[in-house]
């Protein structure tokens, strides 16, 4: 019997891709920091030595600084704190609602003839134009903010988990009827692992939105928050806090985004496609 | 003895806008317990369709076919079916794949999947990945995905078809192995006459435009059953004279 290759050989990705040559990790990373230090540095250089405003620019110095004092005051994880939950509940209510739909959607034709015209209308609907609506109908506590994150969370999902949903392989139907899968393990095992790498970028892109939402909901009117915390200081001309709000959207955007990037490398572990 | 297929007077006929293609003209054929049938015939001959009607995926048809008394109405785990293919999950393991549907924490299901794994010969391969298999391989998992639901009849079309001719050769032995030691009733299309008389208890003749049985062929040589030896040959040039023996042919109109 034939055994060409023992299941040994193979690495733990199975992947047969060369190597990076010793140390290339470390180079790769001094290669994408240079541009973010050198900026950093001249900044620092140039308002040291007075030639701009530190009212207006700041300086990494003085950001550093208030990053330290607002931390040890409290105030930067309690805003941090309101925001996260607020973004969180938001991509949670919006994103499954449009994971769900885009399944059935997908699914059953019916239903996409039905109900996909008015989700692709709706979504072209600018979020800044219904804002004021929502703050008439849910006021300005968090209902309203809430609401506004889910409806942004919502349509990257939807679409994407629609366009997964469309990408199985119809030939794989034929072995779930053949195998005598039930409509739930058609769901479970066959439709959302296939559609699982256009749901993950759905969920990437989802996130992100839920952010941005999140800080539009936060400027319109809050009491506390990431995004209120940066409109109260900018009414007091503290640049610096406005810069701690801005790096600190930055940095929580990043990690989101590479903890869901995580879970694709593990997840999508199986896939066959083109690295690079 | 109730045959475990009895297929009875099925005809098929496609229609498109202008034309009325007949495919399958009053087929009649019983399947028994333990049986190796092959079918062989020319490409648009309809065995493909006629397996695909005995599977249950294809419903459109007139005439009357039936498992163990049974009429075939859907498709179920009791027609096992190998797509030229191997279709497999792309994002399960072999195991997994094996066992799709089914939870490997449960022991006798576990149990069972270990001994196929043994029967198709992939140990060391459990835990690979579709992508990382031969075709061969991936073929392999397919047929015991298949038997792991004991099938009644395991239905293969042209299974090895994609292979090159040295892994077919090796997979004809695998598949005979897996007849032998579970006599599962086996019907295979295929377009390799060699690969139909290594392998069967009888070979089926098809006829194309409209599909109807030409010829059956009993082969009763003994097994292991050698491509060389002269009964072997005799029988594959009995075959060919079938197929290429046409009695009307300016009929065809191609």
């Amino acid at each position: 019997m034939m055994a060409p290759i023992r299941a040994k050989e193979l690495n733990r990705n199975g992947s047969k891709t060369l190597p990076r040559p010793a140390g290339g990790k470390w180079r790769l990373f001094v290669r994408g920091a240079v541009l973010p230090v050198f900026i950093v540095s001249v900044w620092q250089i140039l308002s040291s030595t007075g030639t701009i405003s530190t009212q207006l620019f700041s300086s990494p110095a003085l950001i550093l600084k208030q990053y330290w004092n607002l931390t040890l005051s409290g105030e930067l994880p309690h805003h941090l704190r309101i925001s996260l939950v607020r973004a969180l509940l938001g991509f949670l209510l919006g994103g499954s609602c449009g994971l769900l739909l885009g399944l059935f959607v997908g699914m059953f034709r019916k239903f996409e003839e039905t109900v996909n015209p008015t989700v692709q209308m709706l979504r072209t609907v600018p979020l800044l134009a219904i804002t004021p609506l929502f703050i008439l109908w849910f006021g300005f506590g968090e209902l309203s903010k809430v609401l506004l994150i889910s409806l942004g969370a919502f349509f990257p999902l939807y679409v994407n988990t629609f366009l997964g949903v469309r990408n199985v392989d119809a030939k794989l139907f034929d072995v779930a009827r053949v195998l005598e899968f039930s409509r739930f393990s058609q769901m479970t095992r066959l439709v959302l692992p296939a559609a699982l790498p256009n749901v993950l970028l759905g969920i990437r892109l989802s996130l992100t939105i839920a952010w941005l939402c999140l800080v539009t909901a936060e400027l319109l009117g809050a009491e506390a928050g990431v995004g209120f915390m940066i409109q109260d200081a900018r009414a007091f001309m503290q640049t610096d806090i406005v810069f701690v709000g801005i790096t600190i959207f930055a940095l929580v955007g990043k990690l989101s985004d590479s903890l869901v990037r995580f879970f694709e490398i593990r997840l999508l572990r199986w896939q066959d496609s083109y690295k690079g | 003895m109730q045959p475990v297929l009895a297929i009875h007077e099925v005809s098929k006929t496609f229609y498109t806008d202008q034309q009325v293609t007949p495919v399958l003209d009053k087929i009649s054929l019983n399947v028994q317990e333990g049986d190796f049938t092959a079918i062989i015939g020319p490409s648009g001959c309809g065995k493909s369709t006629l397996l695909k009607i005995l599977a249950g995926l294809d419903a459109e048809y007139s005439g009357d076919v039936q498992l163990k008394g049974a009429p075939i109405l859907r498709p179920s785990q009791e027609k096992g079916f190998i797509f030229q293919e191997h279709r497999l999950f792309p994002w399960l393991t072999v195991e997994k794949n094996i066992a799709a549907d089914l939870s490997l924490r449960d022991p006798s299901v576990r149990k069972a999947v270990d001994e196929l794994i043994g029967l198709v010969k992939l140990n060391g391969f459990e835990k690979a990945y579709p992508r990382q298999l031969s075709g061969g391989m991936s073929q392999r998992v397919a047929i015991a995905r298949a038997l792991l639901r004991k099938p009644a009849v395991l239905l293969l079309d042209e299974p090895f078809g994609a292979l090159d001719a040295f892994t077919r050769s090796h997979m004809q032995e695998a598949l005979h192995d897996i007849w032998r030691s579970n006599r599962t009733a086996m019907v295979l299309v295929t377009h390799d006459i060699d690969e139909a008389v290594f392998l069967s208890t009888r070979v089926i003749v098809m006829d194309a435009r409209p599909g109807r049985i030409k010829a059956t062929v009993p082969i009763d040589l003994p097994y292991p059953r050698s491509r060389a030896s002269r009964s072997f040959t005799e029988l594959r040039t009995r075959i060919l004279n079938e197929l290429e023996h046409r009695e009307a042919p300016e009929d065809y109109n191609i």
